[in-house]
This record gives C-alpha cells, sequence and structure tokens, in this order.
C-alpha cells in the first residue's frame, strides 16, 4: 500500500478568492480522500434578525454575499411576502426578474472569467470580464451600484426604470450579447480548454441526486432540476428550460454556464417586452409578519433558501439560509476523490464556491 | 406565484426509517435547519420533482441528543456539524464529524441563546 500523504489546500490558495480548506489525502499523487473546512469567517448573520426589524433584513440578506446580492433580497422578501399574504405588482415581479437574470449573466461572466486565468488562459480572463463591465453599467444606471444594488423592498421594488431607459438596456444587450459569443465560442470550441476540463471532477447523475447537488453542478451532471421552474415571483411569466449537460465532469459544468447566459439574455429580454407600461412598483406593508415559509429561488450558484418566521412582531423569530455552495460541499467532497492533485484547484473552482454566502 | 409546502411532524425514533424510504423514493435532502422556540424545532426538507416536504421533530433545548443521517445521506454532515456547532444539539453517528470545530466561532451553540431582546429586558 502506497504511503499515504496529508497536504493541506487553502485557506489561502491563488484561485479562492476566499478562505476555505481541504485536507487532501494523497497517495502519490492521487486524491484518495478530501474533508473539507470551512468556518473561518462565519459572520452569523441569521441572528441579526433578533435586532433588526424584518424591513431592514432585506439589507442583511443582499450583503451576504458581494455576486448575486439581489437574488438573495428577493429570496428573503419573497418569504416574507409569503407570510404578510402581500400581492406585489406585475411591473415589480418582472423587474425583479430583469435584475435577478442580469445577476447571473454577471456571476457566470465573473466565473468564467476565474476559470480562464486558473487555467492560464489571461487573454479569455479579461474579455470575460470586459464583457461583465458591460452588465454593470447596467446595474450602475438602473440600480446606482455595481455590486449591492439596494433595488428590492417588500412589497416591491425601491427603484423603477423608464421606457426610454429599457430600450437603450435592449440595444447594449444586443451588443453584450454579440460580443459574448466570440468568448462562449471560444469556451466551447478551444482544444485545451475542452483538454483541460473534460473527464476532470465526475460527478455521475446518481451521485449528485444522492448528495443533494445544486445549480449548474447539478444540472452538468444530468438533473433537470431549476428552482425558476417552480415559478416564483414573476417567473410564471417567462419560458424556460433548464440547461442540462449530462458528463458531470468541470467541463459540462462550463458549458452550463455558458448556455445558461444566452439563456438569461433571453429572460431579460421577455422581462422587459412583459413589463407594463407605468402603474406601481410596490405595495403598502402594513402590519407584521405571522407565520413560517421556506422561501426557494435560484441563484447564480443554485438553489438558495430562506427560511422565515414571523411571530407578529416586527422581529422574525428566525431568518435561515442555505446557500448553493453549502449543498454543494458534500459533492465537492466527491469529485475531489481519486483525482490528480493536479486538478484540484479546477474542480474546486468548478463548483463556482461562494465563501461569504456559506459563511452567512 | 408561491408554492405550496407541506409539513409533516414525527418522532425522533421515526427520524431514520423515514429517511431510508424517502432515500428510496429519490427524494433529495434539500436542508436541515434548526430553530429555536420553547423548544429546538429542526426541519429536514426534501424535494422531489419541484414538491418540497418538510420532515419536523422537535428537540429538548439543552442536552438532546439526534440521529445522524449520515449513514442514509452522506451530505447531511454539514448540516449537522451545524447543529451542533450553532446550536448545540449532539448529533451521533455522524460519518465526517468536526467535533465542534466546524465554524471556528468562540462562543458554544451561539444560537441557543436567550434573544437579546429578552436579554435586555432581564
Amino acid at each position: 500500500m502506497p504511503k499515504r500523504t496529508v497536504i493541506p489546500f487553502g485557506p489561502h490558495h491563488p484561485v479562492l478568492p476566499e478562505p476555505i480548506h481541504l485536507d487532501l489525502v494523497l497517495e502519490d499523487e492521487k486524491v484518495v480522500e478530501a474533508i473539507p473546512n470551512i468556518g473561518f469567517i462565519h459572520r452569523g448573520l441569521e441572528l441579526l434578525c433578533e435586532k433588526k426589524p424584518f424591513q431592514d433584513m432585506v439589507l442583511v440578506a443582499e450583503r451576504i454575499c458581494g455576486i448575486c446580492s439581489l437574488v438573495h433580497g428577493i429570496g428573503f422578501v419573497n418569504g416574507v411576502e409569503k407570510i404578510m399574504n402581500l400581492q406585489v405588482p406585475e411591473r415589480a415581479e418582472l423587474l425583479r426578474v430583469f435584475w435577478s437574470e442580469m445577476s447571473r449573466i454577471h456571476s457566470h461572466l465573473l466565473w468564467l472569467g476565474l476559470a480562464a486565468d486558473a487555467i492560464g488562459f489571461e487573454s479569455l480572463f479579461m474579455h470575460s470580464w470586459r464583457v461583465r463591465e458591460l452588465v454593470l453599467d447596467i446595474f450602475e444606471e438602473t440600480t446606482g451600484g455595481r455590486v449591492i444594488f439596494d433595488a428590492i423592498k417588500v412589497g416591491g421594488v425601491k427603484k423603477n426604470i423608464s421606457k426610454e431607459t429599457l430600450g437603450r438596456i435592449l440595444k447594449q444587450l444586443d451588443k453584450i450579447e454579440e460580443e459574448y459569443k466570440q468568448i462562449a465560442d471560444v469556451f466551447v470550441n478551444d482544444f485545451t480548454i475542452a483538454h483541460r476540463w473534460s473527464g476532470v471532477g465526475v460527478l455521475t447523475k446518481e451521485q449528485a441526486e444522492l448528495l443533494g447537488a445544486v445549480g449548474p453542478c447539478a444540472r452538468a451532471s444530468g438533473i433537470n432540476f431549476d428552482v425558476r421552474m417552480i415559478k416564483y415571483g414573476g417567473y410564471d411569466k417567462i419560458s424556460m428550460e433548464p440547461i442540462v449537460e449530462t458528463a458531470g465532469d468541470c467541463y459540462a459544468r462550463a458549458l452550463v454556464r455558458v448556455r445558461e447566459v444566452y439563456q438569461s439574455l433571453d429572460q431579460v429580454r421577455q422581462a422587459i417586452s412583459k413589463m407594463p407600461e407605468g402603474g406601481e412598483v410596490e405595495v403598502k406593508v402594513t402590519g407584521f409578519p405571522t407565520g413560517e415559509y421556506f422561501s426557494r429561488v435560484e441563484q447564480p450558484r443554485g438553489e438558495v433558501i430562506y427560511y422565515v418566521k414571523g411571530n407578529g412582531t416586527k422581529f422574525l423569530d428566525r431568518f435561515r439560509v442555505r446557500t448553493p455552495t453549502f449543498a454543494n460541499v458534500g459533492p465537492l467532497v466527491q469529485m475531489l476523490a481519486g483525482c490528480d492533485l493536479a486538478d484540484v484547484p479546477a474542480i474546486v473552482l468548478a463548483i463556482d464556491p461562494c465563501i461569504s454566502c456559506t459563511e452567512r | 406565484m408561491f408554492e405550496t409546502q407541506e409539513i409533516i411532524n414525527i418522532k425522533k425514533e421515526e427520524l431514520l426509517p423515514k429517511v431510508s424510504s424517502l432515500l428510496k423514493d429519490g427524494q433529495r435532502l434539500v436542508q436541515i435547519c434548526c430553530t429555536k422556540g420553547s423548544k429546538l424545532v429542526v426541519d429536514y426538507s426534501f424535494d422531489k420533482n419541484y414538491k418540497f416536504t418538510n420532515f419536523r421533530l422537535e428537540l429538548d433545548l439543552q442536552g438532546d441528543t439526534l440521529p445522524s443521517i449520515t449513514e442514509v445521506y452522506f451530505a447531511a454532515f454539514t448540516y449537522e456539524n451545524e447543529l451542533h456547532d450553532l446550536f448545540g444539539i449532539n448529533v451521533v453517528g455522524n460519518k465526517l464529524d468536526f467535533g465542534g470545530k466546524f465554524y471556528r466561532i468562540k462562543e458554544t451553540a451561539p444560537f441557543n441563546k436567550p434573544p437579546c431582546q429578552e436579554v435586555k429586558n432581564a
């Protein structure tokens, strides 16, 4: 039996913008077992519901993550609106869809850039982030922010977008799609990328189901699951089918994200075309939440769950977040078992880990 | 539009047989969530074909134990370590037990303390 060695991976590593640690048990160059370790920066944000009124908790939810902050806000307000029986105006729902899908485009472009950088494809990294800047410009124009948007509130949205601006955004989307197509073609057709990621970090469909994988990780393993299909919020007005690949490797995870950018561009256009002109973008909120609900929304990284429990006061009894990266830790352990040491960074990056979400 | 969800109360001793049958049925373990009230309420959430179901059991606030389901759903190890570190629940048989070091926090069971409003009013 070969001698076993334990190699620490992280919490500081070039492919890890945030701290996560793995104890890699090796036999020669093969990983036999990977033991994950998180909790370096656990913030305990869930406990803030004891101190902050439920309306202010939207701001806390949005600050869980700096990449998909808006989707966190939507997950939280969906739960509160359900237990308060609030019917959000259609325009506000579609504005939420618009910003959600723009967030997905921005998040996937960010990941594609990081992934290209991790394999030494510097020019592809720069082009991915150049296109992402165009998306952030739209956020800045419509919300005033590029990272934290502060556009969501219980009962609707805080910001409206004029017809003229939406028309201009539609033209910008055409430009973004045209430029993105050039990048996407490289991810799909380049020999080096396919060679580096194909067959690496395989997670079969059965393993993904058993281990509770979510988001692009699950869909790359052939699982046809996307929370947007439950038609929460304004998604009942948007037509879509989950993007699914079957190889279950790092390349399949990249391809799912590449295709989801096109899907999100389509959904943004649908949201704009179906948005009613004029009208309110919020309803008046009276009283305090009573009851409980598990609100599920599809973040760029997968299913996020907000559990909210109200007790009839301005403070919630419980505010609980299960983030997609937290759900993908178990599948990551499986992906790493049996891989080469040199493939570990690519595999860890392929789940698109967001530690600030995980350490909420 | 909001999805319909079901919450089913179970007893602690029913947990493992129930979870085993859910695995056979092809249900995905979505999460394990704990809420502190007069008791600790633990929710096991499952999903199949977009149908979201919760199985709920109650534990005493202090000193209660909970059988691990990692033998059935290995990925539950993250949630069970969280139950231990944040709520102080002793989970018995966790296949990847971090022994209280999953979250590197100074306080013991910070989520199983009186709410700050009660502390302020005391």
